[in-house]
């Protein structure tokens, strides 16, 4: 049955019709309509179902405030859910599906949770989460998760583009109705940069709708005039479809606009995110209704009567044929007259005063209208939608005094300021108790750098809700904002007639008994009703911030937009105190909910973040590498040859390292340049060693602990000079080494001399690791690597093959190694001539994880295994590199504190499982008895753990408690699922203790 | 999100380029401190509701630390002054004295 009125409708244009489909079936509304408006013109008035007992829904508002219809829009491929429909602009071929409902939304399953609502009360989640166990998992559980959620998430990537795009403003005026127009307007005037955004695709907010019908035209030239005044501006940019979601510290603002969903084309961006820095903002975001609280106030058909009369003027489709008008202020009699110019019935305006006698209601009396003062709805009646209305006496219990047929109800509990953005930073709030409403406070505006307001707020937004009023105060506010003088030439805005005032009720009827109150909705989105906010609060849930969570009154996609005054009101009484003394809840960005797909922008796939290559890079992506990421580089995890499985490959490898030489790109290693006088002096304080009495030409490895004591890093120190240490760090911590080396310079020691320079990227640095290493080197010709020329932990420049290089002595696989650095221009070429070189002493390029177990199977520490931030260097029994001879280091007082000194502590050991199977990394072990409740004690955790190939058995490293007291005894590692693994504690040096083989 | 002029380089920046370090001025604790001192070099912060001295580094600049004196409530600036300075100064402490009289900087006499 169609609702869609024979005329009127100012936003449509009947001459385009748009198709689109909602449930499967398809429909027809016009181009200008919202999803929202095209379903309530062809007759839809059940579009959802509500989130905990899944109750018949219908749209409630027309505009960001719905908490109702939301819907899942798009194919299933690209699937967004929880869309409002009073936002989603009408386009041809939509298509949009309801949510919550199963298997129709017509039957619900779900909707049996009514009849348990009983059992699910205000902290339902909080009383059952605990006891009784079963309960939860074989009641509960299953029936929550039936009926949690809204929307489902989309299966598959978002295909559409999204953007980031920057942008300054000296005055943002966010709001484009009368109020931002007027801002906007004496700003620009000012010769000010102004940026005016509108969340809708309509400039002139409620103007012309709210005008009285000999007023329309006035008001509707009064928008035209105030635009095209705009638009003459060169520094005024007007958005519309641009949500302001929130503004932060010092003028920083979000924008979310919405460039293409009413228009969907390829090769344009579906959303556009504006970080915008402004000097001053000016929040114009109008107001919004409030509903009352009456019993079965949330069947389909009950609208707010604001948004009644937006959809009779902007869109020409009323809500139902025959409406009641339910109100506590003046302001719902222009819905009264709208309908009536329409030539819909409206029987009654209930009007819970005890008088109406303003200019609104006697011309709705003029027109003929029904006005019933002092009375209030007993009941809605009808079972998926509205088919009339008990009346009542307001100031009763709600016995039943006259029923209307009808089959739409409009309610009006007045009009609350939309403050969310004034609250975003810090503004703060007063409630007017004449107007029963919060609104912004002048005296407590969000401050900037300079220590002055930067967010300012004006029309309704402000608690000026006459048209002519908030134009009047934008005015002032927005040549305020740009420093300016009120233009003495703005476009007029027609007048109003005065407004009696609203009388605070909060729910119908006034002693509505606890049946009553336990089906009178206060948040539609969360299932909230007054009964279960009286209840919260007498379960001591007294803070509004409690009361929100413990019944998710005004949580979720409409965050309590219409709900929030009402919930407020409604714990207030339950309190015994005023709503003031109440408060609200917080108020946080985003306004309304904005995209993750904006959010992201373009950082996805590859440009998520810089990936950093060595100058091998090519090479080993050729090879075939499989890959691991470190920091941001990517490194070679292992050379798989054909068929060979990972694991295959790393076995290869380090048994090449072992038995051959093994070639490794290790050019991601932090490389740090210290110099200067006082060089020797800082790299003493930065390690644990003595790193100044290291000679030119000699390298020592070093560990770095952080002054909490804890080991943060570790690398192989080079003398190069008297004046100059060049500082190897691990491949993730190079920039957080040569920051933290920054910040002691820059911050501690100012007066020391000293420069450091990361010259990571600067070099290429090449291992070549086995029993052939000096063997394949040497057959490049050039410089001396014999033994005595360059000694285990020394260095030496030189030629090699032609090539300027660098070759440090040092080993982290315990074989014969060399470290080869050279300029990372050269770097590809001289790996090209070593690979080359290697062939004929079997040489196989090795990957991290080959790297890995060679350096366990020696007992070697690896930063992020042995160490997580709570470890210190003794622990790891790494004594012999903390000084015992200097005065101080970084650490070094942390390291004498009690905790630290504990004997308890876990210490590393080796392990070695009594059957040679592999641990799992991380796994725990238990001590073998229990304590006096029955429970086993955690004394350890395992490292690290791999296969090795040189032993062919699983070694671990492991850190215990008193760990290398304990040598020969075997503790039990339990495994989920499985026996538990005993493993023997013995040293964590599995291979070649002596040291042999790396110092030939 | 704060703007911060960086003393250094000059440039005003936004806090996506900063990064934070917390309290300014702390006087390093070494091996000779007592445990109570050395905890309270460690561990124990001021964040105060008001005027704050506080470390910030132009990591994604020129990579100096600076010190920003702020407000943490009214996120006022009062000024930024380079780390190699034992305490704010005079300028940016009559600035903020003149938001909170009598106002003195930790560790400083009163
Ligand atoms: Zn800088």
């Amino acid at each position: 049955m169609s609702r869609r009125l024979t005329s009127g409708g100012r936003y449509i244009d009947r001459s385009a019709p748009q198709g689109f489909t909602f449930d499967g079936t398809t429909f027809e509304g016009y181009a200008g309509d919202t999803l929202a408006s095209a379903l309530l013109g062809a007759g839809v008035t059940l579009v959802g179902r509500s989130f905990k007992y899944h109750r018949p829904r219908g749209i409630l508002a027309a505009g960001p405030e719905e908490p109702n219809a939301l819907v899942a829009l798009g194919p299933k491929e690209r699937t967004e859910p929880n869309q409002r429909a009073t936002t989603t602009e009408l386009f041809d071929g939509l298509t949009a599906r309801s949510q919550n409902r199963w298997p129709s939304l017509k039957h619900d399953v779900g909707a049996l949770n009514q009849a348990v609502s009983k059992f699910l009360p205000a902290g339902f989640y909080y009383k059952t989460f605990i006891q009784p166990r079963h309960a939860w998992k074989h009641l509960f559980e299953p029936i929550i998760r039936r009926s949690a959620g809204l929307g489902p998430a989309p299966t598959h990537a978002d295909p559409d583009e999204y953007e980031h795009l920057y942008d300054t403003a000296d005055v943002l005026v966010a709001g484009g109705g009368v109020a931002g127009l007027t801002a906007a307007l004496a700003a620009g005037r000012a010769g000010k940069r102004v940026l005016l955004v509108e969340q809708m695709p309509h400039w002139g907010g409620r103007l012309v709708t709210d005008a009285l019908p000999d007023a329309k035209e006035e008001a509707g030239e009064t928008v035209a005039a105030l635009l095209s005044a705009l638009e003459a501006l060169p520094n005024v940019h007007l958005r519309t479809r641009t949500m302001c979601a929130g503004i932060y510290d010092h003028g920083y603002v979000l924008c979310h606009e919405r460039v293409s969903d009413h228009a969907p084309a390829a090769g344009i961006p579906r959303h556009r995110l504006w970080k915008v820095r402004a000097g001053q903002i000016v929040v114009a975001t109008g107001a919004i209704e409030r509903p009352i609280a009456f019993p079965m106030n949330d069947l389909p058909g009950v609208m707010l009567a604001g948004a009644v009369r937006d959809y009779v003027e902007c869109y020409g489709v009323t809500p139902g044929d025959t409406v009641v008008i339910v109100t506590n202020n003046d302001d719902a009699y222009r819905t009264a007259l709208s309908l009536k110019a329409a030539g819909i019935a409206v029987p009654a305006v209930v009007d819970a005063r005890g008088a109406a006698d303003g200019a609104l209601p006697a011309m709705a009396r003029a027109a003929g209208i029904d006005v019933r003062t002092g009375q209030g709805v007993a009941k809605v009646l009808g079972k998926t939608g509205v088919e009339g209305v008990q009346l009542c006496a307001q100031g009763s219990a709600g016995e039943v005094t006259d029923t209307i047929a009808c089959d739409a109800v409009a309610v009006s509990g007045g009009w609350s300021p939309a403050v969310n953005l004034w609250s975003h930073c810090g503004g703060k709030l007063r409630w007017r108790e004449d107007a029963a409403w919060f609104e912004p406070d002048a005296d407590k505006a969000p401050t900037g750098a300079d220590g002055r307001a930067f967010v300012a707020v004006c029309g309704a937004a402000n608690g000026r809700m006459g048209a002519r009023d908030a134009a009047t105060d934008a005015a002032g506010v927005g040549a305020a904002a740009a420093g300016g003088e009120v233009p003495g030439d703005l476009p007029g805005v027609p007048d109003a007639p005065e407004e009696a005032p609203l009388e605070p009720v909060w729910l119908m009827p006034a002693d509505a008994q606890i049946e009553a109150r336990e089906k009178m909705w206060l948040d539609f989105q969360n299932d909230v009703k007054v009964s279960d906010v009286e209840l919260a609060a007498r379960e001591g849930f007294e803070s509004v911030e409690h009361t929100k969570r413990y019944t998710t009154l005004g949580m979720a996609t409409d965050q309590g937009k219409t709900s929030n005054i009402n919930g407020l009101a409604i714990l207030a009484k339950a309190l015994d105190e005023g709503v003031p003394q109440v408060g609200t809840t917080t108020f946080r960005p985003p306004w309304t909910p904005l995209s993750f797909g904006s959010i992201v922008g373009e950082a996805k796939g590859s440009a998520f973040q810089p990936l950093r290559r060595t100058p091998m890079d090519s090479w080993h992506e050729a090879r075939g590498a499989t890959w691991e990421p470190v920091g941001h580089w990517r490194r070679p995890y292992c050379y798989p040859r054909r068929a060979e499985s990972a694991e295959e490959a790393v076995e290869r490898e380090v048994l090449a390292v072992r038995n051959h030489v093994g070639i490794l790109d290790a050019s991601t290693l932090g490389k740090i340049l210290v110099r200067g006088p006082d060089a020797g002096r800082f790299v003493d304080m930065l390690y644990t060693n003595m790193m100044s009495t290291l000679k030119p030409g000699r390298c020592r490895y070093g560990l770095m602990c952080s002054e909490n004591g804890f080991l943060m890093d570790d690398g192989v120190v080079a003398r190069i000079d008297e004046q100059t240490f060049l500082c190897h760090t691990t491949t993730g911590g190079a920039d957080r080494i040569h920051a933290w080396m920054e910040d002691w310079l820059q911050c501690e020691w100012w007066d020391w001399k000293v420069h450091t320079v990361n010259l990571t990227e600067a070099w290429g640095q090449i291992a070549v690791a086995g029993p052939k290493a000096r063997k394949v080197l040497e057959s490049l010709g050039g410089m001396d690597l014999s033994a005595e020329a360059l000694p285990f932990m020394g260095w030496a420049d030189g030629t090699l093959g032609g090539f300027d290089v660098r070759v440090y002595r040092i080993s982290f696989s315990g074989e014969l190694s060399f470290e080869i650095a050279v300029r990372a221009g050269q770097a590809r070429a001289l790996w090209d001539r070593l690979v080359a070189a290697g062939d004929a002493h079997g040489m196989a390029p090795y990957g991290t994880e080959a790297l890995h177990v060679l350096r366990a199977e020696k007992g070697f520490i690896m930063i992020g295994d042995e160490s997580d931030g709570t470890v210190i260097p003794q622990d790891l029994g790494l004594d012999w590199a903390i000084s015992k001879k200097k005065d101080d280091y970084l650490g070094k007082r942390a390291q004498a504190r009690m905790h630290m000194t504990d004997a308890g502590r876990w210490r590393l050991v080796g392990l070695e499982t009594l059957e040679g199977e592999v641990l799992p990394d991380g796994a725990y072990a238990v001590s073998n008895e229990k304590d006096e409740w029955g429970n086993t004690r955690t004394i350890g955790r395992v490292t690290s753990s791999y296969r090795s190939p040189t032993l062919n058995r699983g070694i671990a490293m492991a850190l215990v408690e008193k760990g290398p007291e304990r040598m020969g005894e075997v503790i039990d590692f339990p495994i989920p699922g499985a026996d538990p693994i005993a493993a023997r504690i013995v040293s964590p040096v599995f291979y070649d203790p002596e040291g042999e083989k790396q110092n030939v | 999100m704060l703007k911060l002029r960086c003393p250094c380089c000059g440039l005003v920046a936004d806090e996506t380029e900063l990064s934070p370090g917390g309290e300014a001025h702390l006087v390093r604790r070494g091996p000779e401190a007592e445990d109570d001192a050395f905890e309270a070099y460690l561990f124990l912060r001021d964040n105060p509701k008001g005027p704050h001295l506080e470390r910030w580094r132009h990591a994604y600049g020129c990579g100096k630390w600076f010190i920003a004196a702020r407000d943490t409530a009214t996120m006022e600036v009062f000024g930024t002054y380079p780390a190699q300075t034992k305490g704010p100064p005079a300028e940016i402490v009559d600035k903020i004295r003149d938001r909170v009289p009598g106002w003195t900087a930790p560790g400083e006499a009163t």
